[in-house]
């Protein structure tokens, strides 16, 4: 956006504004690349039985993603990055355009392949595994249309409140007052429509969650009874070897109302559910954690409430022109920074943890997923040396972030212009 | 055609696509220490490849992606067996990709020192192992009746797949040499010349070697196609090294390339209408029908990349014609 407004008003500004955030950009798309990478080895590598048992549906989405959006997303970088001075500004601005489209063509693909996981469809089990019978009933498969927008929206939100917190940054130290000015404006109001939507669609999701896979919902809720109207629980203390409640705080009916949007309908409770689930799979435990459940369910919906507020009055103190006299709530934005990251992990472990103790639900179970080729020994290698690689490259990456941010935007004025050249400290503007 | 036999070609095509893409970014990384005097010169040559090697990386993605969704017994018995050696390729392939986006954000000595030696040792790594796999593949591995891999990860390392993997290494090493001679100028196109002549009179040597071991302990010649095609990959290579001494240096990297297009598809050739050779029993070895996806699948797969695959190869094309020029002092400012 920033550079669309640069070709369309040819204001210096957006330009310098583009390049610091696409430097940041860069950082943290190198992770994303090679973290990717490392994600569609692994289904092959430790998840072999699995991928055996859906490769037939769960393949495809996977293959098209890498021919639809990965190609279109890293070879028109490598165009943005490298053609500043040799493309015409309205390619060189399509090519940063054709990047975001894919990075979300990208999202949805890998979704409608993790929704199958959620919620199979367009299937028959057929020769000992899953085959696909649909085509467009896996990629209209009803859990995508909550994920997707859910998931990329929350991206959108982590993005708008990244670029609110370091521009709040700059503004606390009076930098580039009219970049970061600028950059806080489109990123407040970015902010505010997405965290809109990802509460939105997140209230949706959850009703459809009720219908779809009760005992995610119900364990997210530490709702043991079955109960018409049901209470929503705010604190609980929950004890899960007696599977009950050792006290709570509730507020009556408001479970019925996110589930049905009314104050009265029936919400199954976890033993009616369990009672069901061994009757129609076999004997078995089909409660997953519900204590951890219960806590990161309610960690990313204090989250998406507390974004929304912070939006909503940085917005108004924007519009009121009184942002840069309200230090204590520029901290503030400064450090909600890492909140959209924890609600992203939060929400993952609801979304996956969740789905135990199922890998695929109703069809196959985690423990028949793993790769029975593989040593134990060779799991944990690798499972130490990524955590490793991993824990470094974080390191690397924040320290470059840090790095970065503080230097702020490059002055593109002659002489610094020319001593970057003559040192050869080539960065990437 | 059989959507099952289009398959494996097409399978084919993403790694020679990506053995003669990533295989001069390979090269261009190991050269990087010994090509690169100082900061700005390894600045250039880092520059040559920096627009293309993600869009190459997606090759390998894509075949990956293909395995998995037209083959995933193939893709399973795979991944789940070499599973230490593919570790290492991964490991490789952070460290460099991550290497060529931060080495630049910081202009001490030692973090750029630390990223350009994790470029060279990613690219040193990759293009040995991805030797090593490929003749793997060729030769056979333990695979039991339920497509099991029963070896371990040193049965991967016999002689003949560390020569298979040398193969690789001098052929990707000549290749990176050729490329950056074709795009810099003056005294580094020099020298990048000269190291191709150096590097390809070695990747002749063990070529030979690995075709004469080919030859005892693989099936690969009984297939005359695939055997014609190993020593026709054989000639490019000698006649790229003639072409580089006569300074066609254009000509020298195409038939390079040729080299590398016709020992890959000699390899899959040779293990055609199998994907996986059981060492144990030719009986269970997986092959493109009993490791493949349904009909169905096949089918929609078909469409979807007869549609995609010409866009992409326009568009990559093009990226090439955008960046065509050679690399300079000047471009460095970016
Ligand atoms: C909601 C977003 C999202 C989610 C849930 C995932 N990804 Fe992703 N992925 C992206 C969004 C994304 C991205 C933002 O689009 C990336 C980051 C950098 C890039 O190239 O695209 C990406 C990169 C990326 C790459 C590298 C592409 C390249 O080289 O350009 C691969 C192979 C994958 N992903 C594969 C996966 C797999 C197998 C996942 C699940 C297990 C997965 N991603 C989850
Ligand atoms: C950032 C996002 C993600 C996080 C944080 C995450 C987290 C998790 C967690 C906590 C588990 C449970 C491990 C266990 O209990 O055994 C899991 C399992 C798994 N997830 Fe994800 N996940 C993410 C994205 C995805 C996506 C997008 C897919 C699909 C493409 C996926 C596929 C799997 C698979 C195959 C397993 C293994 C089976 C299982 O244990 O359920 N994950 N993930
Ligand atoms: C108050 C607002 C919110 C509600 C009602 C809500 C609801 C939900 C629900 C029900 C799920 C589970 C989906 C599943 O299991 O398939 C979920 C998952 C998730 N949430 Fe939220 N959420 C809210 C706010 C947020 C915020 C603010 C973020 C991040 C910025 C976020 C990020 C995620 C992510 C990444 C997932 C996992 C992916 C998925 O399954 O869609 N959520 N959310």
């Amino acid at each position: 956006m920033m550079e669309t407004w640069y070709v369309r008003t040819g204001n210096e500004t957006y330009k310098k504004m583009t390049k610091f955030w696409g430097k940041l950009f860069l950082i943290n798309f190198a992770l994303g690349v090679v973290t990717g990478i490392v994600q569609e080895f692994q289904f092959g590598m430790n998840w072999s039985e699995y991928s055996r048992f859906v490769g037939d549906i769960f393949g495809a989405p996977l293959a098209v993603e890498a021919l639809v959006a990965f190609f279109l997303e890293s070879t028109f970088l490598g165009v943005w990055v490298f053609g500043w001075d040799r493309l015409p500004k309205k390619v060189h601005l399509l090519s940063i355009w054709l990047v975001a489209i894919s990075s979300n063509l990208s999202a949805l693909w890998i979704l409608i392949a993790n929704s199958f996981m959620q919620e199979p469809v367009g299937y028959i089990l057929r020769n000992g595994r899953a085959e696909m019978t649909d085509f467009l009933a896996l990629i209209t498969n009803p859990h995508v249309f909550y994920q997707f927008p859910h998931t990329v929206l929350s991206g959108f939100v982590t993005a708008a409140f990244f670029v609110m917190g370091i521009s709040a940054f700059h503004l606390l130290k009076k930098n580039h007052l009219d970049v970061f000015r600028r950059s806080f404006h489109i990123a407040v109001i970015f902010g505010l429509i997405s965290a809109f939507g990802v509460a939105g669609v997140g209230h949706l999701q959850g009703m459809h969650l009720v219908q779809a896979q009760p005992m995610k919902m119900a364990a997210a809720e530490a709702h043991w009874e079955t109960e018409n109207p049901a209470g929503l629980l705010l604190y609980a203390s929950i004890d899960e070897q007696g599977q009950k409640n050792n006290s709570e705080l509730k507020i009556p009916a408001l479970l019925s109302f996110l589930s049905y949007n009314s104050f009265t309908g029936e919400v199954k409770g976890i033993h009616e559910l369990q009672a069901a689930a061994v009757k129609q799979y076999g004997p078995g435990n089909y409660v997953p954690p519900v204590t951890s459940l219960f806590w990161s369910f309610r960690i990313m919906l204090t989250a998406g409430v507390w974004l929304l507020l912070i939006a909503l009055v940085g917005l108004y103190f924007y519009k009121t022109n009184r942002l840069e006299q309200k230090a204590w709530f520029l901290k503030i934005v400064l450090w909600t920074i890492p909140v959209p990251y924890i609600a992203n992990t939060t929400g993952w472990y609801l979304a996956e943890v969740g789905r135990q103790p199922w890998i695929v639900y109703g069809l196959q179970k985690v423990e028949a997923g793993v790769s029975s080729s593989v040593s134990a020994v060779s799991m944990l290698i690798a499972l130490v040396g990524f955590t490793l690689i991993y824990a470094a490259l974080a390191l690397a990456g924040v320290y470059l972030f840090i790095k970065v941010i503080k230097k702020g935007p490059e002055e593109a004025s002659p002489e610094e212009t020319l001593k970057s050249r003559i040192k050869g400290a080539s960065l990437w503007t | 055609m059989d959507l099952n036999i289009l398959w494996f070609i097409l399978i084919t095509v993403l790694f020679v696509g990506f053995f003669f893409l990533e295989g001069f970014d390979f090269g261009v990384g190991i050269l990087l220490p010994f090509l690169g005097k100082n900061d700005k010169e390894r600045r250039i040559i880092i520059n040559t490849i920096g627009p293309h090697w993600d869009g190459n990386e997606v090759w390998l993605i894509t075949a990956g992606g293909a395995m998995f969704a037209a083959f995933p017994n193939w893709y399973a018995t795979l991944f789940s067996g070499f599973f230490l050696a593919l570790f290492l390729v991964l490991v490789a392939v952070i460290i460099r990709g991550v290497a060529f986006e931060f080495r630049s954000s910081d202009s001490s000595p030692r973090w750029r020192g630390t990223w350009d030696w994790m470029i060279f040792t990613g690219s040193f790594l990759s293009a040995l192992l991805w030797g090593v796999a490929m003749t793997n593949l060729l030769r056979g591995v333990p695979i039991d009746a339920k497509m099991h891999y029963v070896g371990t990860f040193f049965d991967l390392l016999s002689p003949y797949a560390i020569v298979g993997g040398l193969a690789t290494l001098f052929v990707f090493i000549f290749h990176g040499a050729l490329y950056l001679s074709l795009k810099t100028t003056g005294e580094m196109a020099e020298r990048a010349s000269k190291a191709a002549q150096s590097t390809g009179l070695l990747a002749i040597l063990v070529i030979l070697l690995l075709a004469g071991l080919t030859y005892l302990q693989t099936d690969l010649f009984l297939s005359h196609g695939a055997g014609i095609t190993l020593i026709a990959s054989g000639v490019a290579l000698i006649l790229a090294n003639v072409l580089i001494r006569f300074r066609k240096v254009g000509w020298a990297f195409v038939t390079n390339g040729l080299t590398i297009l016709l020992f890959t598809v000699s390899l899959f050739w040779g293990i055609f209408p199998r994907v996986m050779v059981s060492s144990l029993n030719a009986e269970w070895s997986l092959n493109i029908y009993n490791a493949s996806s349904s009909p169905y699948t096949l089918k929609i797969m078909t469409i979807i990349a007869l549609t995609m695959v010409p866009i992409v190869l326009l568009y990559q094309g093009w990226t090439y014609w955008v960046f065509r020029k050679r690399v300079t002092e000047k471009d460095l400012h970016y």
